[in-house]
């Protein structure tokens, strides 16, 4: 059993009463005493929250063969990103399934590759296995700290204690400024379905930051707000719909899977699985029934074992039970009525499109 | 918080006694470790009850446990409104937060459950 992290900011969270869960080898708050999940959702939603999210790995990318190791193992079109911008992309195997997915920003002098937590050492070992000549690939993890604001008050909280101006940052642009008193450099990217920032600061500088924020009006806000809310907006996750078992197309992920960018790994398998279908595909959920359905519950079409729930719960905003889960193409339009085992109880469902809920500023 | 006039079972659910009725619902630990509970799950008035058998389950955005009956019986009453509002047992379990209620079909086993002070020093 490996030791369990702690972040910098572990004695701000007791502070605040967090109820505190291992996730990914990291202690990290579950949720808050004077808040609790339902009301942590609602401020992003509302609001603004603010999530400590060191725990995620980051790696800078430099040299004359950067751009090229980058393209090639990653499904976004990496020439194209434009000079501090963000894009999202999934790091396939041969096989199609995937290693991880990941933001990739493109600063001045490198790239940075921002990867699950839990996937910091293999992420890193899969990397440097691809790495050839000229691929300067470094882990920055533990250089800088990482703190997630996110919510339609974002901004205005962010710029009461920032000297950037923040309406040249659109959505997934990067900038640099000083917040709290601390270089950061200021990502418009989230996991919430909604606007706002993810900040990488030296981390001598995260209890200032973290206590600025808070002061400015943001809402602390714990893991099981962030899974229920990016579960609203169907952002897959690690370990759930992003496995190695699992390839882009079939997790409904092919938009981010640039095919005419030249070779990268997986494209290949990617390309026949566009061409000929696959034989699952992941869906929404909404529960008739209540019940909580639940990773690994049986998905049933009829009598015909359907598929697997990746992920599921109660959905603050709509007031209801829904889930992603992986089905046979044939129970994957919209309205089909499926069963869920939960635990042995079979529970009324039908398909709905995704996302269960459309982040404003996509709306 | 453990009520003096309550009494409690090793699965964490409270017993007030009413008569031959039994209140069911679950301690201040046990919602204080679940967290905020999302679901409940209940059995249905008419209902037989087994002290010591799984009668139902609640959920919290993490967790599932199951509810175990306290005493045996069949059962009156169900708190409909838990089952829309589940959050209720976070905020007031005592009172609020009842789940069901039972008449008893062998009132000694309520008469065996643990005092508050015998509940209170098993959680120690």
């Amino acid at each position: 059993m490996a030791e369990t992290r702690r972040t910098r900011l572990y004695e701000e969270h007791l502070a605040r009463g967090a109820r505190m869960t291992n996730f990914a080898g990291w202690e990290l708050p579950l949720s808050y005493a004077d808040t609790g999940p339902t009301a942590e959702h609602r401020a992003v939603r509302e609001a603004a929250g603010l999530f400590d999210i060191d725990h995620m790995g980051r790696y800078a990318i430099a040299g004359a063969g950067a751009e090229r190791f980058l393209n090639g193992v990653l499904t976004a079109d990496v020439p194209r990103v434009p000079l501090m911008r963000a894009r999202y992309a999934l790091l396939p195997y041969d096989d199609g399934g995937m290693v991880d997915d990941a933001f990739l920003y493109r600063l001045e002098d490198a790239w940075w590759l921002i990867v699950n937590g839990a996937n910091r050492d293999k992420d890193l070992r899969w990397l440097r296995a691809h790495a050839g000549a000229e691929v300067e690939l470094r882990e920055i993890t533990e250089e800088t700290y990482l703190l997630a604001l996110q919510g339609p008050a974002a901004r205005a909280t962010l710029a009461r204690v920032t000297d950037a101006d923040l309406h040249a940052v659109p959505f997934h642009a990067l900038a640099r400024g000083t917040v709290a008193g601390a270089p950061t450099l200021i990502a418009a990217t989230g996991y919430a379905g909604e606007y706002g920032y993810e900040l990488y600061f030296p981390p001598e500088h995260a209890v200032a930051v973290w206590r600025a924020l808070l002061a400015a009006g943001a809402v602390p806000a714990g893991l099981a707000a962030r899974d229920s809310l990016r579960l609203e907006a169907a952002l897959p996750l690690y370990g759930h719909e992003i496995a190695a078992e699992i390839d882009p197309i079939t997790a409904g992920l092919e938009k981010f899977v640039r095919f005419d960018k030249g070779p990268f790994i997986g494209r290949d398998r990617l390309l026949k699985r566009v061409l000929e279908g696959t034989t699952r595909r992941l869906v929404g959920l909404e529960m008739l029934d209540a019940a909580v359905p639940r990773e690994g519950f049986a998905v049933w079409h009829g009598e015909q074992a359907a598929g697997v729930v990746t992920s599921g719960g109660k959905s603050p905003t709509l007031d209801r039970f829904i889930a992603l889960a992986l089905v046979t193409p044939a129970a994957a339009a919209p309205d089909t009525p499926l069963t869920v085992d939960v635990r042995g109880t079979p529970k009324r469902a039908k398909v709905v499109p995704l996302p269960f809920y459309t982040p404003a500023y996509r709306r | 918080m453990i009520p003096e006039t309550l009494k409690y079972s090793e699965h964490h659910e409270w017993v007030r006694k009413e008569a031959d009725t039994a209140v069911v619902g679950i301690s201040d630990f046990a919602q204080e470790q679940l967290g905020e509970v999302v679901y409940i799950d209940l059995p249905q008035v008419g209902d037989t009850l087994t002290a010591g058998e799984v009668m139902g389950s609640v959920e919290s955005v993490k967790s599932i446990s199951d509810l175990y009956a306290p005493v045996s019986g069949t059962v009156t009453e169900v708190n409909d409104a838990l089952l829309d509002e589940p959050a209720k047992i976070n905020e007031d379990t005592y009172n609020a937060g009842w789940m069901l209620k039972v008449t008893m079909s062998a009132p000694a086993e309520y008469d065996a459950l643990l005092t508050a002070a015998e509940y209170e020093a098993k959680l120690d």
